[in-house]
């Protein structure tokens, strides 16, 4: 049987001071995008390029291009779905990952 | 060690007084400690403030019960509250009154010990414009329990009253030379 | 070197926060804290003292400006009492987990109700396990010693944790007594600025307060815990140098006429002074009495208790909180848990006194003696025992 403490990730020796996080943006290492069950998918068609989407993502996955479209990434979209929830225009579809 | 106990109503500046003796007495070299009655702080009800003197370190914060000398510094106050409870035998009470030695023994239930006596308000009045007696009966404390020097307690009323401390320090002159002591 | 004035005990709190050269205090003023903060106010208002003054509207976000503030590196304090200091308790486990060395001078104050706003012990009592350093100044000069002490133990690199000074409010807070206050060169060199390990700045950021998961939670709380006890060491040295530059000497626990003390009174706080004479008064008398001071509460001195309190045989706990349908006091579950190992230990016994702003005087302390004298030929049949309520 295992002990819990085979569970710990480090050793206390090794726990940084007061649990600080000091490499900054070190969530970019947490590859979200494994999580995802639904994928969105943007009709460019109906795109007003408003950027709800961008502002609402949690993650936040997305990224403008370089045509001003709002493009997800991902690696970091868990699939919640809020981007096709607030799109004005509906231009955003949740559609079944392929397994 | 001398323990004194100071009677006023709130805003009188008993605490004050009670602040300016363990002043000077502290910095004649000597130990002291000052508090008020701890808690609420009401203007005109009954408060009391408290003082101890001492040569060596004082090592006690009971309260004062059994004290040496009763400062009032309200003419009213002796009618109203027990001003010699708990006073030593050998204690001393000193009262701001016009009333003479036979009336205010009376008011104080018989006190056959020492009494000292100053018309503290009138004084106030004439040399500060104020019915505030306390820094008058300063002038009675210092007279008649000899426990600390003028120039001390005129020290400290300067650095506490500032340009006030003039007005003051003439009350306090007036109340020694006023001061009647009963043995 | 310093000189020696008649000051209330709260203003030479504060005139002491200024010689420490805070940047912020955050507080909310309180009974019987509000003199000390009052007059830090005035300073800041009069240019006297170059520190932010945070007014808030609760102690709860006095303590989250101070966790904020001192983790950007500025040197921070804050004062409190009873239920002040319970609307805190949720950030006071913040600050010291994360490493924030705050400063506080707690004026302690029952908690209500009924409503009281005197001493007593129950307000600190309830915060025993927040992880602040926390210390009990018997005198005046000692409340003003401490606060020296507080950020010179809170900031070192090698402590980096938060740290309370206990004053008795009222019988401490508000006394006028002899106080030397030292120069402001000697507090400088006593007291070297602020230099965290880390701070908040946004051109190198950092992130305080993560979530720890249970695969980490445990090993954190163990390197806190490791780091809290290695500040006694700190702790020490901090007293040793402090008596090197202002000549009093603090140990963390102090003890009066224990040489073959057969009895002995346990206090913590200002009521120790009181303790003495009636320990003067019972040696005078014959009775083999003696008197031990806790200066230090946390980190608890294992070590330095059990040498103080060797060879008595009653110890009679002096606690002013009560923790109701506990098995004493907390002062007295404390010290008979750290006596259990010891052999030959002496007996413990419980006293609560001291409620509320109820007064301690010299024959309660005679008859806590003569209790335990009692109870070493007839064992006592509470676990503990209030002393003065009237029936």
């Amino acid at each position: 049987m295992p002990k819990g403490k085979d569970t710990a990730l480090m050793s206390w020796k090794e726990v940084p001071f007061g649990c600080y996080i000091l490499e900054p943006g070190n969530s970019v290492k947490f590859k979200t995008g494994d999580w995802r069950s639904f994928r969105p998918v943007l009709d460019k068609e109906k795109c007003i390029k408003c950027g709800q989407c961008y502002i609402m993502c949690p993650e936040p996955a997305y990224e403008q291009d370089e045509e001003g479209y709002y493009i997800v990434n991902l690696t970091y979209c868990k699939g919640c779905g809020i981007c096709a929830s607030v799109c004005p225009k509906g231009a955003i579809t949740m559609v079944i990952e392929e397994v | 060690m001398i323990e004194v106990r100071l009677h006023g109503r709130g805003g009188q500046g008993a605490v004050t007084s009670a602040e300016l003796i363990a002043v000077a007495a502290i910095n004649q070299g000597k130990y002291a400690q000052a508090f008020p009655s701890f808690g609420p702080e009401r203007r005109g009800a009954p408060v009391q403030a408290f003082v101890r003197v001492s040569e060596e370190p004082i090592r006690t914060r009971e309260k004062i019960y059994f004290p040496d000398v009763v400062l009032v510094l309200d003419p009213s106050l002796p009618s109203i509250v027990n001003v010699t409870a708990g006073l030593k035998e050998d204690g001393l009470v000193i009262l701001n009154s016009h009333k003479d030695e036979k009336e205010l023994r009376e008011m104080l239930g018989g006190w056959r010990g020492r009494l000292a006596v100053v018309d503290a308000t009138k004084i106030a009045l004439e040399e500060l414009g104020l019915p505030i007696t306390n820094t008058t009966m300063l002038g009675a404390f210092l007279k008649a329990t000899g426990l600390v020097d003028q120039k001390y307690l005129e020290e400290a009323l300067e650095e506490r009253f500032g340009r006030l401390a003039e007005k003051n320090k003439k009350a306090m002159a007036r109340a020694i030379k006023e001061i009647k002591i009963y043995q | 070197m310093g000189k020696r004035i008649a000051k209330e005990v709260s203003i030479a709190v504060a005139e002491a926060v200024k010689q420490c050269r805070v940047d912020v205090i955050a507080a909310y003023p309180i009974t019987p804290q509000t003199h000390i903060v009052e007059h830090l106010s005035e300073l800041v208002a009069n240019g006297e003292l170059d520190a932010e003054y945070i007014t808030v509207e609760s102690e709860h976000s006095a303590i989250s400006a101070c966790l904020g503030s001192v983790a950007t590196g500025a040197r921070t304090f804050t004062s409190t009492s009873a239920q002040g200091l319970a609307l805190m308790h949720e950030i006071l486990f913040i600050t010291s987990a994360l490493r924030l060395p705050v400063v506080m001078v707690v004026a302690n104050r029952a908690l209500s109700a009924p409503i009281s706003i005197w001493n007593d012990h129950a307000d600190i009592m309830a915060q025993r396990d927040v992880g602040w350093i926390q210390t009990f100044a018997e005198n005046g000069q000692e409340a003003v010693d401490l606060v020296y002490h507080a950020f010179r133990v809170a900031e070192d690199r090698r402590v980096m944790f938060p740290a309370i000074v206990n004053i008795d409010g009222f019988t401490l807070s508000h006394m006028i007594e002899p106080i030397e206050l030292p120069d402001q060169e000697q507090v400088d060199q006593y007291l070297p600025p602020f230099k965290p390990r880390y701070k908040l700045d946004p051109r190198k950021p950092i992130s305080i307060g993560p979530v720890g998961i249970p695969e980490i939670y445990t090993e954190a709380k163990k390197a806190q815990d490791e780091a809290f006890k290695n500040a006694y060491r700190v702790i020490i040295k901090a007293w040793d140098e402090f008596e090197k530059i202002f000549g009093r000497r603090y140990r963390p626990v102090e003890t009066y006429r224990m040489e073959d003390a057969e009895v002995a009174l346990l206090i913590m706080g200002s009521l120790a002074e009181t303790a003495m004479t009636a320990v003067d008064r019972m040696r005078e008398a014959g009775k083999k009495v003696g008197l031990v001071r806790i200066r230090l509460w946390r980190p608890f001195p294992l070590r330095d208790f059990v040498r103080a309190v060797k060879g008595v045989k009653m110890l009679a706990v002096v606690d002013r909180a009560l923790s109701p349908g506990a098995t004493g006091g907390p002062v007295a579950v404390e010290v008979r848990s750290a006596l259990y190992q010891v052999p030959g230990r002496p007996r413990v016994v419980s006293f609560i006194a001291g409620l509320g702003g109820r007064d301690v005087t010299v024959e309660d302390f005679e008859e806590m003696a003569d209790k335990a004298y009692f109870y070493l030929k007839k064992k006592p049949k509470e676990s503990y025992e209030m002393i003065g309520v009237k029936e």
